[in-house]
């Protein structure tokens, strides 16, 4: 808690630098605003009206954070399409949005960490996968797979693969690389003391994964979720994009055609909350894990 | 005799799969067969071992991946439409390349590689910043590495909206988005050295600048490699995702959303050869520099 002082000073004058950024920003539309009247308008009037623009270049943290309150709990609370009113979230507050990216990510997460855990047992047991896979795996994420994706979703749809899987596709895609590098180095942690002490005890290939490769391997394998999830967050709202419907994604480039910039702002703040809030959840269950089996979290 | 009786068994099974297949469609069965023969071959390579087959193993299973590929395309009668093979692909390649040229020094040249050395700078120099003041690191650090974590590519909209349409938007988000990863990991370098080298450098009176120069640089290389290694993919991304968002008419991200629309999708897949090909190679390089600056530590050292 020693670093909560420093935090709150630098969390501070970032938002000080917000403030004297929106201002500066958005002064030159009013002065237009005013060329046009033929008014002149001093900097005192200017100020507090870049606080209250409507479509703001950059709008100020207090916009953005009511604009968050008005489409989440205010929408669902008073909102005729909302929980209280219809008994199902809002299609216009954030929630829904978040709850469509939400799910796409934990599927996508799933199956690309199932999928890297599995491969990765592979490479470590079969020297020809080793050899033939490897080398492709740290080759395919220098393809920029995320630039492509909208292309990847579409073509998907025009097969007729549509809704969760498309999107949990990219995720996976994204998420499977860390947690291959990350647990191919884990379960080859154990020194080789460890693994002649299993040959010795006669053990199976099968016994020395479960026993001795699979717990070694827990810090690395928890390291690398971390990554993972992240990833496969930011894979489900590109994919989003070309989507119509509901998502993040969706929200953020509708916001960008029509130039509503605080609901862009108020977009990013959920999909930030998010990513905060999957990365802590990996960290939590990491701490519970490895402090269970005896190691230092 | 165990080893052997397991081998009986797996390929009784795979005798068996194969078996089914065949009943039920001829072409899966190719298909099947020519991935079995590469992996039989690699498969004798990878026991052989040695430097030479270690290099060819992995040529291999890329030439069977793109060879299924196109079998697989022409097998099926896949449409062009929804997924041309690698033959189609290349002849695109080919006879396009003073387009795929533009688009490629559009978005990799103005866009990525600007925006690359611009936030890799910053960053080394704010993580310099950090590393002086213990404050700015408990404050700024948790902050990093929490902007670090984050889906930085959904501020490409509001770059686009700032900067206009053209280069130094995309090389805004590439600023943006290589930052906070390339400063996590130079701050941690910096930190790298151990208290005895600083010591020794102090008994030597040197300033603090020449320990920086001589001591933290240097052992902080490996860990700075790494974020510059993770920051080439990252500029990639960004450059092209960018351009989703507004682009002149030129560009790789505004040709594949284009192409998509008129369905051109061997020109598609050109360009995600092309955006391959430039992100290998942009990666290759620095991790060819790395080499040559850390040839010192284990890692480098051990092959």
């Amino acid at each position: 808690m020693r670093n909560l002082a420093p935090v709150l000073v630098v969390v501070g004058c970032i938002m000080a630098l917000w403030y004297s950024a929106a201002v500066m920003m958005n002064a030159q539309w009013e002065r237009d605003q005013a060329g046009r009247a033929g008014v002149t308008v001093s900097w005192a009037q200017i100020v507090p009206a870049t606080m209250h623009q409507e479509r703001p270049v950059l709008p100020a943290p207090h916009q953005v954070a009511a604009e968050l309150w008005q489409l989440t709990f205010v929408e669902e609370t008073e909102g005729r399409r909302g929980l209280l009113q219809s008994g199902s979230l809002s299609n216009r507050g954030l929630l829904i949005h978040a709850w469509v990216t939400l799910s796409a990510t934990m599927l996508g997460f799933a199956m690309g960490a199932g999928f890297g855990i599995l491969l990765a047992v592979g490479i470590v047991h079969n020297r020809a996968m080793d050899a033939s896979v490897m080398p492709w795996a740290i080759a395919s994420q220098t393809i920029p797979i995320v630039a492509i994706a909208p292309m990847i979703i579409v073509v998907l749809n025009s097969v007729g693969v549509a809704g969760l899987l498309p999107k949990a596709l990219i995720a996976a895609y994204l998420s499977f690389f860390p947690v291959v590098v990350g647990m191919v180095k884990g379960l080859r942690s154990p020194d080789a003391m460890q693994l002649d002490l299993l040959r010795t005890y006669n053990a199976t290939a099968a016994q020395g994964l479960w026993r001795l490769r699979f717990p070694a391997s827990a810090p690395y394998l928890f390291a690398s979720l971390k990554v993972g999830i992240a990833a496969s967050l930011v894979g489900t709202i590109v994919a989003e994009l070309p989507l119509g419907g509901a998502g993040l994604g969706t929200r953020l480039l509708a916001g960008s055609y029509y130039g509503q910039t605080i609901q862009i702002w108020a977009t990013l703040v959920v999909a930030a909350v998010l990513a905060a809030g999957l990365v802590g959840v990996v960290g939590a269950v990491q701490g519970r894990v490895l402090a269970r089996m005896g190691m230092r979290a | 005799m165990m080893a052997a009786v397991r081998g009986q068994g797996i390929l009784a099974v795979l005798v068996l799969i194969v078996g089914v297949v065949l009943l039920a469609d001829w072409r899966v069965t190719v298909l099947l067969a020519v991935w079995l023969g590469a992996w039989l071959i690699n498969h004798g390579l990878s026991q052989m071992g040695g430097a030479w087959a270690m290099r060819v193993v992995p040529v291999i299973f890329g030439m069977c991946l793109l060879v299924l590929w196109q079998m697989a395309v022409t097998l099926f009668a896949v449409s062009a439409v929804i997924l041309p093979g690698p033959l189609a692909i290349a002849a695109r390649f080919g006879s396009s390349l003073d387009v795929l040229w533009g688009d490629f020094v559009q978005t990799f040249v103005k866009g990525a590689l600007s925006g690359y050395f611009i936030g890799c700078g910053a960053a080394i120099l704010a993580a310099v910043a950090v590393d002086r003041s213990v404050f700015l690191q408990r404050g700024l650090l948790p902050v990093a590495s929490f902007l670090a974590a984050l889906p930085v590519v959904g501020i490409a909209p509001i770059l686009v909206m700032w900067f206009g349409f053209d280069w130094q938007s995309k090389s805004a988000v590439v600023v943006v988005m290589v930052f906070f990863p390339m400063l996590v990991n130079a701050v941690e370098g910096l930190r790298a050295s151990e208290q005895m080298q600083r010591d020794l450098m102090a008994t030597y009176s040197a300033s603090y600048w020449q320990g920086l120069f001589k001591l933290r640089l240097p052992a902080a290389m490996p860990f700075m490699f790494n974020g510059l290694k993770i920051a080439t993919t990252l500029a990639m991304i960004g450059a092209i995702v960018a351009e989703f968002f507004g682009s002149p008419t030129q560009g790789m991200g505004f040709r594949i959303s284009t192409e998509v629309g008129r369905l051109g999708l061997d020109m598609v897949w050109s360009q995600i050869a092309v955006a391959a090909m430039a992100g290998s190679a942009f990666y290759a390089v620095v991790a060819g520099i790395e080499k040559r600056v850390t040839f010192w530590h284990p890692s480098q050292r051990g092959r």
